[in-house]
């Protein structure tokens, strides 16, 4: 459609320098998932050190499966996305530089702190106050470079994809800095400024929209560029993608009551958290329907594009966890599932079967494009990587499925008079297998991701492959 | 929940709802803005990136799927308590949700227990069936504290040794369990000058009843601080005093330790146990029996 008429250049080493350190961070991140799985079968894992036991490395490997791997890969995709649909170049190729080095130097900092003991304890927020407040000036950073750029854009409309990155990076602003709000009482202790239940709304009010916000409407915005560009085929509905996006930001930030079901948080807090995550379905499904039905037409391609075949699995998994998630926010549903292993699989279908999965699928597409080349190095090794993630996933959440569903029943299982049939311990002596297998999946998956190193590395080391940088647009 | 002040409760309420009629209202404006009821293979007239969008209606099923849940939702919050001080039309609350699963299950399982309530603890203690219940009641909860076979662990008493701190009659044990205790031993006794040689003589004094000291002199010397600094508890001969909870403490078993550095530990800060009553948590009919197997643990030994 457009001319193409002038000289706008774009800024693509940025994009490749998140590109790289997506692949990097997510190997070190999903290596320390397997590890503390690890350590839940062999407890020995835990060195007897405080630096490696479970309760320290449980949050370097959130935090580095989201923040670092996640997050590079959101901030490659949305650098590349936005200059490309919106035919401009990076607002400020200083400022694009500066997040990167910030955001890379942020993550080391979180690796050096966590491993330490610096914690103020809030689940996906427990770096402390200085890397807060570092975070919060790379964000804004972040927020300038990517609406920036999309008020040069050269046409009239904004592209769905920039709607949805748009939203992620307002609401991650928002959310950071209200649910970090804390006192500091030496350089590398805090205390939050909320006291009691407060806090914990604020922080699980905070908590689920990382996963809304940072994990879905963050990667819904790479969904609506990848899918329909690997698959060369339109979008399926414009008025899909409109009401699902108005619906799902604004009925996300009401979803996270439901981690406080039958606690101390008042009876219509956890009502109206209920009732907003079982509205969510449609919304997070709008996502997947636009995903899915823009490759009516274009099935066949699956059979010899392993990179498809990782956006459609995605996608797949996408929609399973946002119908399990809404399923177990209700009440009686959550009174068997909360504190189970259920939980975690859940997390994890959506992390492992839709993040990692539409990453990994966005990263094969981009490498070679920044590249200067056609294809990966071996679109044979993508296949590989494609079912060794989809087997890893499948593993791991039904693991945790059967786990979750055994401790929430025998948890509640009573004899006779009335007393629990199990104690504690005995709940965990028969999640054992399912912490195996889980172990297991994670690896099988992690083994993808280093065949994807290879992979990208044999890409990037090919003779015609040249690092573009302020590569000409073509439209 | 009544606790919100009227602002508050119209301010939920209002950005509930809003929030919920703002989605039927894009629905509804969305589906009466559509171009075709039927797939098509017109765009919206733009591109980007060479990117095209359909100009495809909301798909049916999922347009009634979106309409269910925000009727469901409606409805819930009529139903039970969502919108601020609005109490719901059940009366639901999970205080009185909860209050009326624990009479159900004290009408169900209440005379499995109160079978037992006329017998004595020592009776109870040779009955296989109270037993068998003590044992479970036991398991979920006192195992945490004491084990799942009672035999304590550092600052929790051992049940089966027949070393009591406050007495191991069948009576005294039901008392603790309802009553809970308060273990105090103040740091330094009841001489808070004792110097560090002084506190070094004591417990050497200690160990010498399992023959452990080291230097008798000084044993000797702690002997006589004894008298003054811990005797009031623990009796002239160390042996202990039921009465007060303060352990024998020639009998080579040990609450909190017993090396010389443990003992020295304790003497230089204190310690402070605390046993939980179980009274109000689980009913005199549990304890009845509860106590009866904790009897039987020691009993013949």
């Amino acid at each position: 459609m457009s001319t193409g008429n002038d000289n706008t250049t774009y800024n693509y080493k940025v994009v490749r320098q998140f590109a790289i350190m997506t692949v990097v961070w997510g190997i070190v991140g999903m290596a320390v998932g397997v590890l503390i799985a690890a350590q839940l079968v062999w407890p020995q894992l835990n060195f007897d050190l405080p630096w490696t036991s479970f309760g320290r490395l449980r949050p370097l490997h959130t935090n580095a499966v989201i923040f670092a791997f996640g997050g590079s890969a959101l901030f490659a995709t949305s650098y590349y996305v936005v200059q490309r649909t919106s035919q401009a170049r990076l607002f400020s190729d200083t400022l694009a530089a500066f997040t990167f080095w910030g955001w890379q130097a942020i993550i080391v900092a979180a690796a050096i702190t966590l491993p330490l003991g610096f914690t103020s304890t809030k689940e996906y927020a427990e770096l402390e106050w200085p890397i807060d407040i570092a975070i919060a000036i790379v964000w804004v950073s972040y927020a300038i470079v990517f609406f920036g750029t999309i008020m040069r854009r050269k046409m009239k409309h904004i592209y769905v994809a920039n709607w949805f990155y748009g939203a992620f990076i307002i609401t991650i602003a928002v959310l950071h800095i209200v649910n970090n709000l804390e006192v500091p009482v030496t350089a590398w202790k805090s205390y939050s400024i909320y006291a009691g239940t407060i806090d914990a709304m604020v922080q699980w009010w905070y908590g689920h929209n990382a996963v809304g916000f940072f994990l879905t409407a963050g990667f819904l915005g790479m969904m609506y560029y990848f899918v329909p560009k690997q698959a060369g085929r339109p979008v399926y509905s414009y008025r899909l993608s409109i009401v699902h996006f108005w619906a799902l930001i604004s009925i996300y930030v009401w979803a996270g009551a439901h981690h406080l079901h039958y606690s101390a948080l008042p009876d219509w807090a956890q009502s109206a958290g209920m009732v907003m995550s079982l509205i969510l379905l449609a919304p997070s499904w709008g996502g997947m329907i636009n995903g899915m039905m823009t490759l009516s037409g274009a099935w066949h391609k699956l059979r010899t594009d392993p990179i498809l075949r990782f956006l459609v699995v995605s996608l797949s998994f996408y929609g399973m966890s946002t119908f399990e998630g809404p399923m177990m926010s209700i009440k009686t549903v959550n009174a068997l599932s909360h504190n189970t292993d259920w939980t975690v699989g859940h997390v994890h279908s959506g992390a492992l079967g839709w993040v990692a999965m539409i990453s990994i699928g966005a990263i094969y597409h981009l490498i070679p494009k920044l590249h200067g080349l056609k294809d990966m190095y071996s679109v044979s090794l993508i296949n590989v990587h494609f079912w060794l993630a989809t087997i890893g996933t499948v593993l791991y959440i039904a693991s945790m499925w059967v786990n979750g569903i055994m401790q929430g029943l025998m948890w509640r299982a009573v004899n006779a008079d009335g007393t629990l049939t199990y104690s504690f311990v005995e709940a965990v002596v028969a999640s054992g297998p399912g912490y195996f297998v889980r172990a297991l999946g994670g690896l099988v998956f992690l083994a993808g991701m280093l065949i994807m190193a290879y992979n990208v590395w044999m890409t990037v080391k090919q003779k015609d492959a040249v690092a573009l940088d302020n590569a000409p647009h073509t439209a | 929940m009544s606790d919100l002040n009227t602002f508050w409760s119209l301010w939920i309420s209002a950005i509930v709802l809003g929030s919920i009629f703002g989605c039927a209202w894009l629905l509804y404006t969305t589906r009466k803005s559509q171009t075709t009821d039927t797939e098509t293979e017109n765009t919206m007239g733009h591109a980007f990136d060479g990117i095209e969008e359909y100009d495809n209606p909301l798909p049916k099923w999922w347009l009634y799927m979106f309409m269910a849940t925000i009727v469901f939702g409606l409805a819930y919050s009529v139903l039970y308590p969502t919108l601020g001080n609005y109490p719901g039309v059940l009366g639901w609350t999970s205080t009185n949700q909860w209050e009326k699963e624990v009479s159900q299950a004290d009408e169900k399982y209440g005379p499995i227990f109160a079978q037992y309530s006329s017998m004595t603890v020592e009776d109870l203690a040779n009955d296989a069936g109270a037993l068998e219940i003590g044992q479970r009641l036991f398991a979920n909860n006192c195992a945490v504290c004491h084990g799942s076979s009672g035999r304590g662990s550092y600052g929790f008493p051992n049940l089966t040794d027949n070393d009591w701190l406050y007495g191991g009659e069948a009576d005294t044990i039901k008392q603790t369990i309802l009553a809970g205790r308060n273990g105090a031993m103040p740091a330094k006794g009841l001489n808070p000058n004792l110097s560090e040689a002084e506190i070094g003589d004591l417990v050497n004094y200690l160990l010498a009843f399992t023959n452990r000291a080291d230097d008798a002199a000084s044993a000797e010397k702690g002997a006589a601080l004894f008298q003054t600094a811990c005797a009031a508890c623990h009796g002239a001969d160390a042996k202990g005093t039921h009465a007060m909870g303060a352990p024998n403490l020639t009998d080579g078993i040990w609450l909190y330790g017993g090396t010389a550095a443990q003992i020295k530990q304790t003497i230089v800060h204190g310690r402070a146990g605390v046993m939980p009553a179980h009274n109000d948590l689980l009913g005199e009919d549990k304890v009845h029996i509860l106590a009866a197997y904790v009897y039987s643990l020691s009993l013949n030994k």
